[in-house]
């Protein structure tokens, strides 16, 4: 077979070699191979149906402690709510009853009780009931493909080395995940901002999104090399290409070996100026990976993991806890938390919003929370209350002008006030500050700068919103660019109006973990940069070889620039 | 065989949360409890699938019937349980 070069979207470093395993999460619906069983067969079907049972079980018993070990309890519960259907009285003893009285086979009787149950939930009106029928199926599912023996592949059963191969991957595929075992990820849909790229990110696993098509080419044992870096796959490697990639990789290897020691060391410019960097992180166990990582702060910690995952409103004192455990282990450095983001594409199956034709620029994020102001105020609480374990900042998502920041501030003293009354101890000192990543945020930059306390610039939707480029669309992909100037002059903007008033800014978009945007941020003068806890080492290492005068002066030249590629040449980039 | 009517009192029904403590509760009980609704869909109280189908919104009434050795003591906590909103503000 002739060596082929496939092209996507590279959106997490690093080259792999391995072997390809196509994951198809819907290959196990299989129909049942017969409907009735001979009565002398009753106890052989009732035997297997148990075993099923069983399996399907303990296979969720195991994907709760592997997802609780890593990525935390409030992804575990989601998985525990299937297990408890399991045990129902309602659930398997019917089950059972079809087999043994009305002789129905064991496959047949599952379906017809998942089935029964499915219709239910999905004529409810409310979504959160709605969202039950999926978690049904996916029981139902669980157990047929015990039942026929011929398993699909578990993402969590994975035992080898492989490179994964999907159209795409939900959240609760990627919860998953080995990165032991999971050594690369392909999918047909994806981009750089795409919740696997995150994923990807976070767990350091190199992967190319969005390669359309291609992905037929692709089957079960291929040999491939993924380079996440360059976004390419090629597809049975000729031996030159193999030892082309194996020196890239050593080099690769070695050149993060050399990063090592500037991991733990401040980010300081060749001059002697230096820059706080700090990690973004979903969950309390991500922040123990980001002070490994060489953190000195959380710039972003984004609480509606804590949400999504569970099946209904977290209370004050579940986040609280989640808050507070995240101040202890960051232990004094500061934490950014953002409230509520979500909305739009981010659902939240007890919320029952309304699908939206442009979720992006729908009802999201502090627009949401401010018509459901007991949202906001239960989440300051937690947060203000939290505020006395550590140092915590509170900032808010979205806004899009500065009455939303003068409401939302309102609440935030209601609520401090009334905790004031009740003796409950919280950093009175505590930073009230907003994300900018509306354009007119950025624009009124010097107006919000009087009130807020400092702002965070999310490249991600600030360059999304800025150039008119959906960020999950792969067809607009190459337009998708924070070098585009147009970006680069509201940056500086932010950051001028923030110093002018005695503020800081700082930066939670991929931007600020991309080592070839250093110059420029240090240049525009970029106070706290926070990123991916796997970038923080190459960007520590990229400031260290910087002279921010110089870095200043090539900052100016930026903004004289025309286009995206002038930007990227005039930084060495390609 | 004991039994009293109470309502649906917190704002979002019977949703995976008050469902499981109802389940949780009932669980410390002998007796065989079953929920009765308005339409006469009666379900097993220790089920957290049977109770989730009756689709309890705000405002519902719903029959707790009991049999069995601690069935006045099982009706008493449940009702309490649907009168204190199941916790929820």
């Amino acid at each position: 077979m002739a060596e082929q070069s496939l092209k996507g979207i590279g959106v997490s470093d690093g080259i792999r070699f391995g072997s390809v395993l196509l994951y198809q999460p819907n290959s196990a619906s299989q129909t049942p191979v017969r409907e009735t069983i001979d009565p002398s067969e009753t106890d052989a079907e009732l035997s297997r149906l148990q075993k099923a049972k069983d399996a399907s079980y303990q296979e969720l018993e195991d994907l709760v402690a592997h997802t609780r070990q890593t990525l935390g309890e409030d992804k575990a519960v989601i998985l525990q709510g299937q297990q408890s259907f399991l045990a129902d009285p309602s659930f398997y003893p019917e089950i059972e009853r079809l087999v043994s009285s009305q002789h129905k086979s064991a496959e047949l009787a599952v379906k017809q009780i998942v089935d029964q149950f499915v219709m239910i939930f999905e004529s409810m009106p409310q979504e959160y009931m709605r969202e039950r029928a999926s978690d049904l199926k996916d029981i139902g599912n669980r157990m047929l493909a015990h039942l026929s023996g011929a398993q699909g592949v578990r993402l969590s059963e994975i035992r080898e080395e492989i490179i994964l191969v999907a159209d795409d991957l939900t959240p609760s595929d990627t919860v998953q995940l080995n990165r032991q075992y999971v050594r690369g990820i392909l999918t047909r849909i994806g981009g750089k901002t795409s919740h696997t790229a995150i994923l990807a990110r976070s767990l350091g696993i190199p992967a190319v999104l969005g390669i359309g098509d291609a992905l037929d080419l692709l089957h079960d044992g291929d040999e491939v090399i993924l380079d996440g870096t360059a976004g390419l796959v090629i597809l049975n490697p000729e031996e030159s290409t193999r030892q082309t990639y194996e020196q890239k990789q050593r080099e690769e290897a070695d050149y993060l070996k050399s990063l090592e020691e500037f991991q733990n060391q401040p980010a300081k410019t060749s001059d002697g100026k230096t820059f706080e960097i700090a990690a973004n992180i979903g969950t309390p166990a991500e922040a123990t990976a980001a002070v490994e990582g060489g953190a000195e702060g959380v710039g972003l910690y984004r609480t509606e993991f804590l949400f999504m995952n569970a099946t209904s409103m977290p209370t004050e004192d579940e986040q609280f806890e989640a808050y507070k455990s995240v101040a202890e282990t960051m232990a004094g450095r500061p934490v950014v938390i953002r409230t509520l983001d979500i909305g739009g594409d981010k659902e939240l199956p007890y919320l029952s919003l309304p699908h939206e034709m442009n979720p992006f620029l729908g009802y999201r994020a502090i627009r949401l929370c401010l018509d459901r102001p007991e949202l906001l105020s239960t989440q300051l609480r937690a947060i203000l209350r939290a505020s006395h374990y550590g140092k915590l900042k509170v900032m808010f998502p979205m806004i899009s002008n500065l009455s939303e920041f003068r409401q939302a501030k309102a609440i935030f003293r209601e609520v401090a006030e009334q905790l004031r009354k009740e003796g409950v101890p919280f950093d009175e000192a505590m930073e009230v500050g907003i994300m900018v990543e509306i354009p007119s945020a950025a624009l009124l930059a010097d107006q919000f700068a009087r009130e807020v306390d400092f702002f965070s610039i999310g490249t991600n939707d600030l360059v999304q919103y800025t150039l008119a480029v959906d960020r999950m669309n792969e067809k607009v992909a190459p337009l998708y660019d924070y070098f585009h100037p147009a970006v680069v002059h509201l940056i500086h903007r932010v950051i001028d109006a923030s110093h002018r008033a005695g503020k800081w800014t700082g930066m939670c978009g991929g931007m600020a973990g991309d080592p070839l945007a250093a110059p420029l941020l240090a240049g525009l003068g970029l106070d706290e940069w926070s990123m991916d806890a796997n970038s923080i080492k190459k960007v520590k290492h990229k400031i260290s070889t910087l002279h921010h005068e110089e870095c200043k002066q090539l900052a100016e030249q930026a903004l004289q620039l025309g286009t995206a590629e002038e930007v990227r040449a005039l930084l060495g980039g390609k | 065989m004991h039994s009293q009517q109470t309502t649906i009192q917190n704002e979002h029904g019977i949703h995976v949360r008050p469902a499981q403590l109802l389940v949780q509760t009932a669980n410390k009980f002998s007796s065989d409890i079953k929920l009765v609704a308005e339409d006469g869909r009666r379900v097993e109280a220790k089920s957290i699938l049977g109770i989730m189908t009756l689709g309890l919104t705000k405002g519902a009434a719903i029959t707790i019937e009991a049999n069995g050795a601690d069935e006045e003591a099982a009706v008493a906590e449940l009702v309490k349980l649907f009168e204190s909103k199941f916790g929820e503000e």
